[in-house]
């Protein structure tokens, strides 16, 4: 073969590859973190959905919880030049090489669900993430809102100490409360944001709180906690959702099962779907050339039992929560 | 001086008792007991009942620690167990479920068993290789969610009642006088203390030293499945991601607490329990008292450092001189 020959042939190759990408359909590759709960399986096929929608071609990368699954599956898909990479990074710090190979390749990249570390700032377009202490004032807010003016003992369930979900969305509902003289947290322990421990916790709350009778209102972290802790009212034989309010955040299909039964009164929440906000930033970007704020703040919608609880769960059920 | 050594098993009744009192001073309630829809209700219900998987597993454990094994790969095997009888429980009957689940248990005990006992693997990197590889396992039947059931016989087991005690409490005391009769009313825990103490020694005795490892490896997995159903029917749902997480440490700690050596030999069933239900009496004390959650861990650590002091002779030997220097100064 002639070197005339060989250039043709990898001239038509090329171009044959190029044509996908030249059609109006966006290519995003999108770096998951892995299936390490509930919520992070949701948050994939809420991804897969809403690309659909759009006619965008996402190409999901699962990191297996680990960084340098999501570095790789960066790098190649900046090798594949993607219109846009969306990138749910499993820690805040590292990242500065390869997003400066993105910059390098003019690839945006859009962060979901958690910021990185502050010095990367220029190094992304935008960050889509819900703001875990406005959670905790939404719920704050609802109990006050529904408790009006009589007085109410609130007992908390924490998520693990340490994690900075579970200080901000105390330090939310703090905020809420604190306007409201009659609203007083009596107890506050972790459930470990897992059902068993939040089912013990809560048998030693009511135990603690004469049988419960002094408790007005629980407020969990997390929807799991707040499972458990129902199981351990009606254990106890009290009427949570009546005797006892509950509030808790994440909205989980499982919380909406107990808000249908009656036996749970609200929830905030943590939307699984980051892509579409990303998704129209992107393409408002490519468009128009829109830049778009660093940080797009996602809904923390607020749940009851008036947003008929089984139509949600039936919606919700399907999503790998 | 030798009557300042604590006899056996004192130092855990006397730490019992002190916790016990402690708890009832944070929570004046502590004792109260009542019957709540057929059930016995109170605290001291909630330390026997939150203190069943622990127990259970401490009762498995407590025997591979008697060989000088050790079994790191409980807390798995309850996830996998767990997960398994709650994804069969709303199409199965009980008697199918049990047997699934408590099957896995077994079968995870032969490959511990068989990875040490006849490939000679230490036991700490044999199990380990469970401990990861069982996690993901149950992540794997449960998909990564957690797999809610209503069927109300499984539920029967973590929440129902006979006489007022809970199930899971009466499963543990079963479990506690079967596995006595067993290895105390025969010569088998003599032997397995005998492997424990000298592997080799016994081997040339005529202990079939293998079988005796192979033995309590798959004992451990059953009752590792045991408390992993319990477990999963206390909260009516198998929770792959957290069920029986880091609770083999839990089991290694109360069978130590209950006075067993890790370096094998001795060994005594009702004290591992005691040990169990000394970390649960801790445990529930510390959600009674009302402390910010960030002591939990701290005071465990001060509570379980006590009671191991208490059970070291050379400790209380020094104790004893002291107060004796006391006394003749005075």
């Amino acid at each position: 073969m002639t070197l005339k020959a060989l250039f043709a042939a990898s001239a038509t190759a090329a171009l044959l590859l190029a044509l996908p990408a030249s059609a109006a359909e966006l290519t995003i590759g999108f770096s998951q973190i892995g299936s390490e709960s509930g919520w992070r399986a949701a948050e994939t096929s809420v991804s897969k959905q809403e690309a659909a929608k759009r006619k965008v071609n996402l190409k999901i990368a699962d990191a297996q919880q680990k960084q340098e699954n999501q570095i790789k599956a960066i790098r190649s898909f900046i090798a594949q030049n993607v219109d846009a990479i969306f990138l749910a990074p499993v820690v805040s710090t590292g990242w500065d090489s390869v997003l400066k190979e993105a910059k390098e390749a003019k690839i945006p990249v859009v962060l979901l669900d958690r910021d990185i570390d502050p010095s990367g700032k220029e190094l992304y377009l935008t960050a889509v993430t819900s703001d875990s202490v406005h959670e905790g004032e939404v719920a704050g807010d609802w109990l006050a809102k529904t408790v009006g003016a009589k007085a109410c003992n609130v007992v908390e369930l924490q998520g693990t100490v340490g994690a900075s979900v579970a200080a901000n969305r105390k330090k939310g509902f703090d905020t809420a409360i604190a306007k409201h003289a009659n609203l007083k947290v009596v107890r506050s322990q972790t459930g470990d944001f897992t059902r068993a421990k939040g089912k013990e916790v809560m048998e030693s709350f009511i135990k603690a709180e004469g049988g419960g009778k002094s408790i007005c209102a629980v407020y969990a972290h997390n929807d799991d906690m707040m499972v458990g802790a129902i199981q351990a009212m009606k254990e106890a034989g009290l009427k949570p959702g009546k005797e006892i309010l509950t509030v808790s955040i994440d909205a989980v299909p499982d919380i909406f099962k107990a808000m249908a039964a009656g036996e749970a009164n609200a929830t905030v929440e943590l939307t699984p779907n980051m892509a579409g906000p990303a998704l129209d930033a992107i393409a408002a970007f490519k468009a128009k050339g829109t830049v778009p704020p660093k940080w797009i703040q996602t809904d923390s919608k607020l749940y009851t039992a008036a947003d008929d609880p089984q139509k949600v769960y039936d919606s919700k059920k399907g999503l790998g929560y | 001086m030798t009557a300042l050594l604590p006899r056996r098993g004192l130092a855990q009744i006397l730490a019992l008792i002190v916790i016990l009192a402690v708890d009832r001073i944070v929570s004046p309630q502590f004792f109260d007991l009542r019957l709540q829809d057929g059930r016995l209700f109170g605290s001291l219900i909630d330390v026997l009942n939150r203190g069943t998987p622990v127990a259970l597993l401490s009762l498995g454990m407590v025997l591979v620690i008697a060989t000088r094994g050790i079994d790191l790969s409980v807390g798995a095997v309850m996830a996998i167990s767990g997960a398994i009888a709650a994804s069969l429980a709303d199409t199965h009957s009980l008697a199918v479920v049990l047997a699934a689940a408590l099957g896995a248990g077994l079968i995870c005990g032969l490959w511990n068993g068989f990875l040490v006992a006849v490939l000679g693997m230490q036991p700490i990197v044999a199990t380990l290789i469970l401990m990861v590889a069982g996690r993901g396992i149950a992540q794997l039947i449960t998909e990564g969610r957690i797999v809610t059931f209503s069927s109300p016989d499984l539920v029967w087991l973590g929440n129902g009642a006979v006489l007022g005690v809970p199930m899971p409490v009466a499963i543990a005391l079963g479990m506690l006088i079967l596995t006595g009769a067993v290895v105390r009313g025969s010569a088998l825990g003599l032997l397995i203390e005998a492997t424990g103490g000298n592997a080799r020694a016994s081997e040339l005795a005529g202990v079939g030293t293998r079988a005796m490892i192979l033995a309590v490896y798959v004992w451990c997995g059953i009752c590792a499945a045991l408390a992993g159903v319990i477990a999963a029917a206390d909260i009516m749902g198998a929770d792959a991601n957290n069920a029986g997480l880091w609770l083999e440490l839990d089991a290694i700690l109360a069978v130590v607490i209950g006075g067993t050596s890790l370096f094998g030999g001795r060994f005594s069933l009702v004290l591992a329990v005691l040990g169990a239900l000394i970390i649960q009496t801790m445990n529930t004390g510390i959600l009674l008292s009302g402390y910010p959650p960030e002591f939990n861990l701290l005071v465990k650590a001060v509570v379980v450092m006590t009671v191991l002091l208490l059970q070291s002779p050379k400790f209380s030997g020094i104790a004893g001189i002291a107060a004796r220097l006391r006394r003749s100064k005075a």
